[in-house]
């Protein structure tokens, strides 16, 4: 097949990792080329998380995880204004609900302190009763995290695209790589033709072995990580104003209870290892469990409807830790087995990607950023329709010009799921009961619903 | 501010024929508000026949009842495009449009907002999700306001009236159904419905079927149901979930009003009062489903209320005997009682059973039986039964329960 394109830096994975490490190499003056399999960005692993901010309190010590959390932790509130993004300040309380995980308590306060995250505190019983009077009456103690907060988990990566976008960086969307060459330099395989590269990275998420074996035989091997979620409705969100975590144990994680930028509450995730990597489907007993759970931890919930269910994968692998490295001699850089601490840590692991690029293969320059902010979805934050306009979506109160902009622009919306995750159309309580057929006219001939 | 006398919220069967209703007594300014851009509600795309007997003895389509209600309600102000955000204390609601952020506040606001089907979500049915899942409104809406037909051969979920709207929906558009799937063992709509399903339509309808699963990533391949003989694939294209109405209270669960956990609707009492005296409710925001005729005699009778109110000739209520539901009755409403007036010589309550129930309907005052009545009831209709109010205001709690033959 014929050569169709090329560019020096080729990063393989549109995800919220491929798209920070996109950004941060465009800033660079870089201009890397970004190749999506799926129809839009955020297509895999990255469009269905728990949106928490983290503050990498109960990271393995010493990781390199933690430490690219916590750069991305840092570089996130520096540049969040810029971009118009989002931060919700909850902060998080780790919950025990029994006298084994209090017992477990003070090993967390200690583990946070051994990261840095050195405001972390037990409370008491009293305190937690205080700070969270509609949890159930038998939490006996926890242990807070001022730091943990809510972001907007699609917008974020949108604004990294885009910023990358204004800096001369390319993104293919529906172009799945299949295969590779090396002689010096890459040329690889796409169903539309070979895209030579100078360089590639390999951010591929839950298929990262698959396009690591192009390379070398994969030295990790991806077990995508099932998380299941269930959304419940707007009056939920004021139940609580923490992020509510689980005390973790060895077999399971546990369940979270948290509030999202949209003004909904969400329970989950599972974790449940599975061999297909594109297919996340929820289950209906599981789903119920989740509910039963959310009601014990939050009894109010029983009088509230649930908006929406949904499940996502992480690109777990057989290590607890990312697998990033640099193979000079192969002009190849792996970014792998980013579980599901990626939205947090995805500007840390960029930058620590652009220190391999600036150490074994191009000088790297910083350039000044043209900034490119995205529209605000986030219910604390003025939007669009309190100002004034047609509203289509009636649940999620989404204006006909903010859908007509996500059609729109440098990086519109390539699917129903990113518009969805553009907008938030059709993903209120009613599910597009009302407004999917007017939906579907706004974007006739752009996607196809 | 913009100030009237009356505001309606919604412009379905309920509000128009409270429009219309009060427009024929002078009780000053009346507007009308809908987030759609045009009146009518859910008829508005409910394109074929079957509207209309009862109140205008004539039949017509969703569309043209749609028009015949606006037509009676001429002369009333009517914003279309307008969403409410807010409810306040005091008749004050709070709502934006394209002109931007407004306040209006009335002397009455009538609330009759509708109702919608229970999403696929909400119903926690397992799968992936693929697109070619929805509910009958969001179908009505593809084929009659966009010509649209999205796809080829969907199965059907739910038996309720609304399922044999969808079955026309569907035929309006040369649109076969692989079938018809319900869980229980009968038909929840009323006869001849299923037969008119197998031999009008020619679709299969599939009785104590339970649905397992939606297969399919990117768009829907089939279903997997279960007979009773152990999970198997039906080839479908598409899932239309129809009814399992739930009234559209999202505008309540933030307000001051109180929401009746057992109809998600607001809790009125006999005059169609909510909680704040100031608003009304009419229409299947109180409790769900039912047709549109029920929801426009209920507008009509709301309508007649308020300007009762405003005109004086009701007093408003000091104290009220709360009514509940007890047995197998899912629900009651009004659930709230208050002296009897002139104008209310009788006192229609309505239920619904939790699930298929042979027995009685029993009313108690207290203790005490006051009413008692053979009901065969089904969990998707209306079981309504009068009391004279009198009879019960001795009372300091009213209880109605549907009780299951030994």
């Amino acid at each position: 097949m014929a050569e169709f394109d090329r560019a020096d830096i080729v990063i393989i994975g549109g995800g919220v990792v491929g798209c920070a490490i996109f950004r941060r190499l465009a800033l660079a003056g870089l201009k890397p080329l970004l190749l999506e399999a799926g129809d839009d960005i955020l297509s895999g692993a990255s469009k269905g998380n728990s949106a928490i901010l983290h503050t990498g309190f109960d990271a393995p010590p010493d990781s390199l995880e933690v430490a690219c959390m916590q750069a991305g932790y840092r570089e996130y509130n520096a540049i969040r204004n810029r971009l118009n993004l989002p931060l919700v300040e909850t902060g998080a309380l780790v919950v025990a609900w029994n006298e084994e995980q209090l017992a477990k308590l003070p090993s967390i306060v200690a583990q946070a302190h051994q990261n840095g995250v050195t405001d972390v505190a037990q409370i008491s019983r009293a305190d937690l009763k205080l700070r969270e009077p509609q949890l159930a009456a038998h939490a006996l103690g926890a242990v807070l995290v001022p730091g943990e907060h809510i972001i907007d988990p699609w917008s974020a990566p949108l604004a990294y695209a885009l910023q990358g976008l204004a800096h001369g960086g390319r993104i293919r969307r529906g172009c799945t790589v299949s295969g590779g060459s090396f002689d010096g330099a890459w040329s690889l395989q796409t169903e539309r033709g070979r895209i030579a590269a100078g360089l590639v990275i390999n951010a591929a998420g839950n298929h990262g072995d698959l396009v690591e074996a192009i390379c070398r035989p994969s030295p990790f091997k991806v077990t995508p990580r099932k998380g299941q979620f269930v959304v419940f409705d707007k009056p939920a969100a004021n139940f609580v104003k923490s992020i509510i975590l689980p005390v973790p144990t060895e077999r399971t994680k546990g369940i979270v209870i948290c509030k999202t930028a949209f003004g909904n509450l969400l329970v989950g995730p599972t974790a449940e290892d599975q061999e297909t990597r594109d297919v996340a489907e929820v289950e209906e007993q599981v789903l119920a469990m989740l509910i039963e759970k959310g009601r014990e931890m939050l009894p109010g919930l029983a009088d509230v409807g649930v908006n929406a269910v949904y499940a996502g994968l992480r690109p777990a692998t057989q290590f607890k830790d990312y697998q990033i490295e640099a193979q000079p001699e192969r002009r190849w850089i792996t970014v792998g087995g980013i579980r599901s601490t990626g939205l947090t840590s995805s500007l840390g692991i960029a930058a620590h990607v652009a220190g391999l690029v600036g150490r074994h293969f191009h000088p790297v320059e910083e350039v000044a950023p043209i900034w490119t902010p995205v529209p605000n979805l986030c219910e604390e934050r003025p939007r669009p329709y309190q100002i004034g306009g047609e509203i289509v979506c009636h649940c999620e109160w989404v204006t006909r010009g903010e859908i007509e902009a996500a059609l729109t622009g440098p990086l519109p919306a390539g699917d129903v799921g990113g518009l969805k995750r553009r907008t938030r159309a059709m993903m209120g309580r009613c599910q597009g009961f009302y407004c999917s057929a007017n939906v579907a006219a706004i974007a006739a001939g752009k996607i196809e619903l | 501010m913009i100030e009237r006398d009356v505001i309606i919220l919604g412009a379905g069967p309920a509000g128009l024929a409270a429009a219309a209703e009060l427009a024929r007594h002078n009780v000053g300014k009346i507007a009308v508000l809908d987030r759609e851009p045009a009146a009518g509600g859910i008829p508005r795309h409910c394109g074929h026949l079957g509207f209309g007997w009862n109140e205008f003895r004539r039949v017509m389509t969703g569309p043209g009842y749609a028009r015949h209600l606006a037509e009676t309600a001429k002369g009333v102000e009517l914003k279309l495009g307008v969403t409410a955000l807010r409810l306040e204390q005091g008749g004050v609601i709070q709502t934006t449009s394209a002109e931007g952020p407004q306040t209006w506040k009335s002397r009455a606001v009538l609330l009759a907002m509708g109702a919608r089907e229970t999403p696929r979500s909400a119903r926690l049915v397992s799968g992936a999700r693929p697109w070619g899942v929805m509910n009958t409104g969001a179908l009505q809406q593809f084929v009659y306001l966009h010509g649209k037909r999205p796809f080829e051969r969907p199965v059907i979920i739910g038996s309720e009236l609304v399922a044999f709207s969808t079955l026309m929906t569907l035929r309006h558009v040369k649109v076969h159904p692989a079938a018809m799937i319900e869980a229980g063992p009968r038909v929840t709509a009323r006869r001849p419905g299923d037969w008119i399903a197998r031999l009008a339509f020619g679709v299969p309808v599939l009785l104590n079927t339970q649905l397992l699963r939606i297969l399919g990533n990117e768009k829907v391949e089939g279903v997997e149901i279960d007979r009773g003989n152990g999970p198997e694939r039906l080839d479908c294209d598409g899932v239309v979930f129809t009814g399992k109405f739930r009234p559209e209270n999202a505008l309540l669960t933030g307000s001051h009003l109180t929401v009746d956990p057992g109809t998600k609707g607001p809790a009125i009492d006999q005059f169609w009062r909510c909680s704040d005296p100031a608003f009304f409710a009419a229409g299947n925001l109180l409790r769900g489903i039912e047709t549109a005729g029920q929801c426009w005699r209920e507008g009509c009778a709301a309508g007649r209320i308020i300007a009762a109110t405003l005109l004086g000739k009701l007093a408003p209520a000091e104290t009220s005997i709360p009514v509940q539901p007890a047995g197998a009755l899912a629900y009651v409403y009004p659930q709230r009682l208050v002296a009897a007036d002139p104008i209310d010589p009788e006192l229609l309550f309505f239920g619904r059973a939790r699930e298929a129930t042979k027995g009685e309907i029993v009313v108690r005052g207290d203790d005490t039986v006051i009413s008692l009545r053979k009901v065969d009831a089904l969990p998707e209709r209306r079981i309504p039964w009068p009391v004279s109010p009198k009879s019960l205001q001795a009372y300091k709690r009213i209880t109605v329960s549907l009780e299951p033959d030994a």
